[in-house]
């Protein structure tokens, strides 16, 4: 039941690029990466795109289609119509490389600013005891495969490239709330610099990233409006900010 | 200098959004009801009158605080005597509105709403914005949206309020306990959505037990927090619902005032 | 071009940015080294993410019965053993460590009422013992590692100014040669993925953590990096393969729709109440109950049902037998003619369960057949049929210190090395065998470059080098390397598949080996700029490799033991038992020997009971009682 199916994919490099028509043939039940990997075997050899895992658990094949970040592995086909035309191109928020791959070195810079897990002092293997309640929250955060559409979606970067020094991105967000929320993790200045350092404040809202995550994370949710409730608590509520420092001051902290 | 998706380094694609579905429905949909709400708010809020139809009050005039308030309408007195600003009598309304305003104006779902389809940015996802420059909501007047919980608070008072306005509907016209109509329901269900609002507020979240590290030693508030939380996946839907039902309920009052329909008594 | 060729000088290299080996870079950094870690993908995607279960390892928070000996008795069981009983032992008694100090950088893993890590049942091990994420184990174990390495990189920055100064991740890189000096390993070739540029590491040692072939076969659970590179660059490098016949099928990979093709679907299937029938309506798997199993397993419907809700009084239903035994069941039926057009059987969970039941306890089951392949698992059957999964095989190594045999400065840890899980890997081990040896490859290495300084690369090697990356854009009107790729999986996947007989393997010997004559002809399009046809070409000689020792081991192993099933010889052999075949390269073609297994210390032999061992060994060995 193949069917003759026309794409549009973008091809070049950093220099110059643009659109190119091509016609392949669909089967039943096929995933946009399908038909890439036969127009990349049967026409065009040399034609860049990554991937890996080919089941959406490894978030490798980030790309746009229609305009919309996905994953081409996780887009069925079947999902457009028979005579439409399915635009690929790369993600649009990162420089590009060539084809379909960008250049996502951007995200790798970024976890390297999120300081680490830091477990209690003295504390030995094997001897954390934790709530299976107390781990969901941070567990749901870990679900990430740092495919990057939240990242790559996010018109803080996307449509202000200047922004990409001082804002993590909602990938890191949820970092730093999955170790905020964390039960062993002993540094308490995470709120501080997720505001100070890391942009946290930049963020609107406005929800893309929980849109196009193909994990089905919260990020907005669950991640992003509770780091900034936190960072109210220690910033911007005067009352909070009071009632902390008395409880300091009788010794409660 | 080319900025965002017209970056030098990024792929060369000339069109804002490749998106081919009908991304601009949803924020022109949102922005048409909210500018709506807004003038039908606004003219309400000026007309400062038919707000009261014994037993039933709008929620938009409640508690009518000025003298100039009309007799039985005001709930918790009359502190304040009648303003006056360039000779021209304040309405009552003008300072009710200010606290559920500046609550749905802070409030989580509403602001993206606005920046979507108010602002543009982004007006939808993968749409470029028309902004050259952003900053969030890191300076002044933006980064007041941190103060979303006092709002929260003060929207509490109201909702305790609103909700003893619906109690008194029980009464009819005359001050009689023990009777109901279609109003009482009316102001039972703009309570009941608001109260459904706020309960499922992200700040309320946070209060009730999002701050918490260690679920476990807050049983209490645990069970407190999965029940907020899961009203939170709903937010969305109360913000609209208890919009549309303070609107609603203010048009029944004011109906039933200028005598367009009869309040309907059950009982 | 050596001129501009871009240059590092590193303790020690990893190629393979897996489980193991970033456990082993994270122990060389420990050790005070500085560490390249070579990945074929971006950071963090490798196949490791792939694991679902969990993680094998005695920690008895679940069952305190359990203990590192009872895991190494399942663990000897399930390889037949043929285990390397040193691996066995150090993995069963080290695996509860290399779980617990993941909890210290950062891992959550399921809980237990009383706040330890959560353990789950799973095939072939007697207590509860595979430590989880929900399904998404592996995924949380090497993110775990990822952030670790991220972790010692900010201690660096904080020490020595630079987050790179002593480990750095070289992303989308691929190793085509690995170098040596004086017969010794001084270094590694490879290239960029993103702009093809030629990288050159001297490096002392170099740990392989390269993972599994699963590529060289048409139907696999592998993704594309899956092909078998640490093996062809081991053997290259003249170090040896051991049992490369045994290969993991995993019964129940997705056949149909293609999209999804050789996706595991998980046992839990079965094990929830999913039934297989063939294209007849046939209930078949009561056929294929084999004799030692009878008494545990029920011979009808009636009884196989019961068992759901009543398990102390009704036996097993045969869907449930073990991998090996469902795989070969389904490759029958699909070969009497019973099976799909797509070469499959179906498996149904759609008419015992509701869908609320199936949602809810197959989630991503559910969600994988209905996002990947358009399927709703909780309406129609889903066709399945075995899917290569895991190479048993791999390089010989020194199990205390993971060095490969016979090449100085040569390590190797994970599914690239052999001998830890004999003939047949219990599910679970893989994930604890990575944490276990990637850690020894680490130590090892360590202590082997404290002895060994750089070994300065010739100008001469970094020649021959460049010349064969070169060489694909050297040639034109060539071969196309996607289409040798294609025949080669139709040639394994046909031919030394999950049944294998004398002639069909003597048959794709010939075939494999003239798909090599014609591969030394690739030529390919376009420029060096991430181009995927060129980097097929270095991949496809690595599959190469691997696919006739796979196929010359498999033909002169005359019996049939876990991964390595025999038509023409049915049954276990006790002298086989005894045996390795090993795979060497001599330049131009793979040679296998045999040589013999390792025998149990009597300390060891003694923690089985003797009934056991005799169906595994001989009068002799029994006698004898294990080594001394």
């Amino acid at each position: 039941m193949a069917r003759k199916l026309s794409l549009r994919i973008w091809r070049g490099n950093q220099a110059d690029g643009g659109l190119q028509n091509v016609t392949v043939d669909a089967n039943e039940g096929e995933v946009v990466l399908d038909v890439i990997h036969r127009v990349q075997a049967e026409q065009m050899n040399d034609l860049a795109v990554r991937w890996n895992c080919k089941a959406g658990k490894c978030g490798s094949c980030s790309v746009e289609i229609n305009g919309k970040p996905r994953l081409a592995c996780m887009t069925q086909v079947s999902s457009f119509g028979d005579e439409e035309t399915i635009t690929i191109t790369p993600l649009r928020a990162f420089p590009v490389i060539k084809d379909l791959v960008t250049d996502v070195s951007f995200n790798y810079k970024k976890a390297m600013e999120i300081p680490a897990f830091e477990p209690p002092v003295g504390m030995k293997p094997g001897e954390p005891r934790m709530q299976q309640i107390d781990v969901e929250r941070s567990q749901e955060f870990r679900k990430c495969i740092e495919c990057f559409l939240c990242q790559d979606t996010c018109h803080v970067i996307r449509d202000h490239e200047e922004n990409k020094k001082s804002f993590a991105g909602p990938r890191f967000f949820i970092r730093i709330a999955e170790l905020d929320m964390h039960p062993l993790d002993i540094l308490r200045n995470r709120k501080k610099t997720a505001q100070e350092e890391h942009g946290l404040g930049m963020c609107n809202i406005t929800k893309c990233c929980t849109e196009v995550c193909p994990e089905h994370i919260r990020i907005t949710d669950n991640a992003i409006i509770p780091m900034k409730e936190r960072v109210v608590d220690e910033k911007y509520d005067p009352l909070r900010w009071l009632g902390s420092k008395i409880r300091k001051r009788e010794g409660m902290l | 200098m080319a900025t965002g998706v017209f970056s030098s380094t990024r792929a060369k694609i000339s069109q804002r959004t490749l998106r081919t579905d009908k991304w601009w429905i949803q924020p022109l949909v949102i922005f048409s009801v909210l500018i709506l709400f807004i003038i039908y708010a606004t003219i309400r809020a000026f007309e400062n009158g038919h707000y009261f139809a014994e037993p039933l009050i709008s929620p938009f005039y409640s508690p009518c605080l000025s003298a100039a308030c009309e007799t039985g309408s005001s709930l918790l007195g009359q502190p304040f005597g009648i303003w006056k600003i360039l000779g021209m009598t304040f309405s009552p309304a003008l300072f009710i509105l200010i606290f559920p305003l500046g609550f749905r104006m802070t409030c989580y779902y509403y602001r993206k709403s606005y920046y979507r389809s108010f602002w543009m940015s982004p007006p939808a996802c993968a749409v470029a914005e028309p902004h050259a420059t952003y900053t969030g909501e890191t300076k002044a007047p933006l980064i007041l949206q941190n103060a979303h919980r006092y709002f929260f608070y003060i929207g509490l008072v109201f909702n305790v309020l609103l909700t003893i306005d619906a109690i008194l509907a029980f009464k009819d016209s005359k001050g009689h306990w023990g009777h109901m109509s279609v109003g009482t329901l009316v102001l039972l269900a703009n309570a009941t959505f608001l109260w459904l609002y706020s309960a499922s507020c992200h700040t309320c979240r946070h209060t009730i037990g999002g701050r918490l590290r260690n679920f476990s030693k807050h049983p209490i508030r645990y069970k407190a927090w999965t029940i907020v939380s899961a009203l939170n996946h709903k937010h969305q839907e109360f913000a609209w619902v208890s919009l549309l039902g303070v609107a609603f309920a203010d048009f029944y009052v004011r109906s039933v005032s200028t005598h367009l329909f009869t309040n309907l008594y059950f009982f | 071009m050596t001129n501009s060729l871009e240059r590092h000088k590193y303790d020690i290299l990893v190629i393979g940015a897996g489980g193991a080996g970033l456990r082993a870079a994270v122990e060389a950094r420990e050790a005070g080294l500085s560490v390249a870690i070579i990945c074929k993908s971006l950071f963090g995607k490798a196949h490791t993410v792939m694991a679902e279960g969990g993680a094998a390892a005695s920690m008895g928070n679940v069952n305190d019965n359990d203990n590192w000996m009872v895991h190494f008795r399942d663990t000897m069981r399930g390889g037949k053993f043929l285990n390397h009983y040193r691996m066995a032992e150090l993995h069963a008694k080290e695996a509860p460590d290399r779980i617990w100090e993941l909890e210290m950088w950062g891992a959550l893993f399921d809980r237990t009422s009383e706040g330890k890590i959560s353990q789950r049942n799973f095939g072939g091990h007697e207590y509860p013992r595979l430590a989880h994420v929900g399904d998404r184990t592996g995924l949380e174990l090497i993110r775990t590692m990822q952030q670790r390495i991220v972790a010692l990189q900010q201690k660096d920055a904080r020490e020595h100014g630079d987050a790179e100064s002593h480990i750095k991740v070289f992303a989308e890189l691929t190793i085509t040669d690995i170098l040596k000096e004086n017969g010794k390993v001084a270094g590694a070739y490879g290239y960029r993925r993103e702009n093809g540029a030629d990288v050159l590491f001297e490096a002392p040692a170099v740990i392989l953590a390269t993972g599994g072939v699963g590529k060289t076969f048409k139907i696999t659970s592998n993704s594309w990096e899956g092909t078998g590179d640490g093996h062809a660059l081991a053997l290259k490098a003249g170090a040896n393969l051991v049992d490369m016949e045994f290969l993991q099928f995993h019964p129940t990979g997705m056949v149909w729709p293609p999209s999804v093709r050789g996706i595991l679907v998980t046992e839990s299937v079965r094990g929830e109440g999913g039934i297989l029938t063939n294209t007849d309506g046939e209930r078949f798997m009561f056929k294929y109950i084999p004799d030692v199993f009878k008494d545990k397993y029920a011979d009808n419907e009636a009884e196989a049902d019961r068992w759901y809700t009543d398990q102390d009084n009704n036996r097993r239903p045969p869907e449930l037998l073990p991998r090996d035994e469902v795989a070969r069941a389904i490759n029958s039926e699909v070969k009497a003619g019973r099976g799909t057009e797509h070469g499959g059987v179906f498996l149904d969970v759609s008419k015992r369960l509701s869908a609320e039941i199936i949602k809810k306890r197959l989630p991503s089951m559910w969600h994988q057949f209905f996002e990947l392949a358009g399927v709703d698992i909780t309406k129609e059957a889903m066709e399945v049929g075995p899917t290569c999964h895991y190479v048993m095989g791999g390089v010989e190594v020194d199990p205390d210190t993971a060095a490969a045999v016979g090449v100085d400065g040569l390590f190797a840890a994970g599914e690239v090395a052999g001998g830890m899980h004999g003939s047949n890997r219990l599910g679970g081990n893989s994930l604890t065998d990575l944490l276990v040896f990637g850690r020894r490859a680490g130590v090892g290495a360590a202590e082997y470059v404290r002895k060994n300084p750089a070994n300065p690369v010739s100008d001469a090697s970094i020649a021959k080098a460049a010349d064969r990356v070169q060489a694909p854009f050297t040639r034109s009107g060539g071969e196309n390397p996607y289409a040798l790729h294609q025949e080669l999986q139709e040639v394994t996947h046909n031919l030394v598949g999950i049944i294998r007989t004398r002639n069909e393997i003597q048959s794709a010997i010939e075939q494999i080996a003239d798909i090599r004559r014609r591969s030394t002809n690739v030529s390919v399009s376009g420029d060096r700029q991430f181009n995927p046809g060129f980097h097929l070409a270095f991949d496809l000689d690595n599959m190469l490799l691997i696919a006739e020792s796979t196929a010359k081991s498999a033909i002169v192993r005359e019996e049939s033991r876990g991964g390595h099933t025999r038509d023409d010889f049915p049954g276990m052999n006790m002298q086989w038992r005894q045996k390795n075949n090993i795979a060497s390269f001599d330049g131009t073609q793979v040679n296998v020997r045999q040589q013999p297994l390792p025998v149990l210390p009597k300390e060891l032999f003694d923690l089985f009971d003797p009934h056991e061992l005799e169906k595994y060994m001989t009068a002799v060995e029994m006698a004898k009682g294990g080594s001394n």
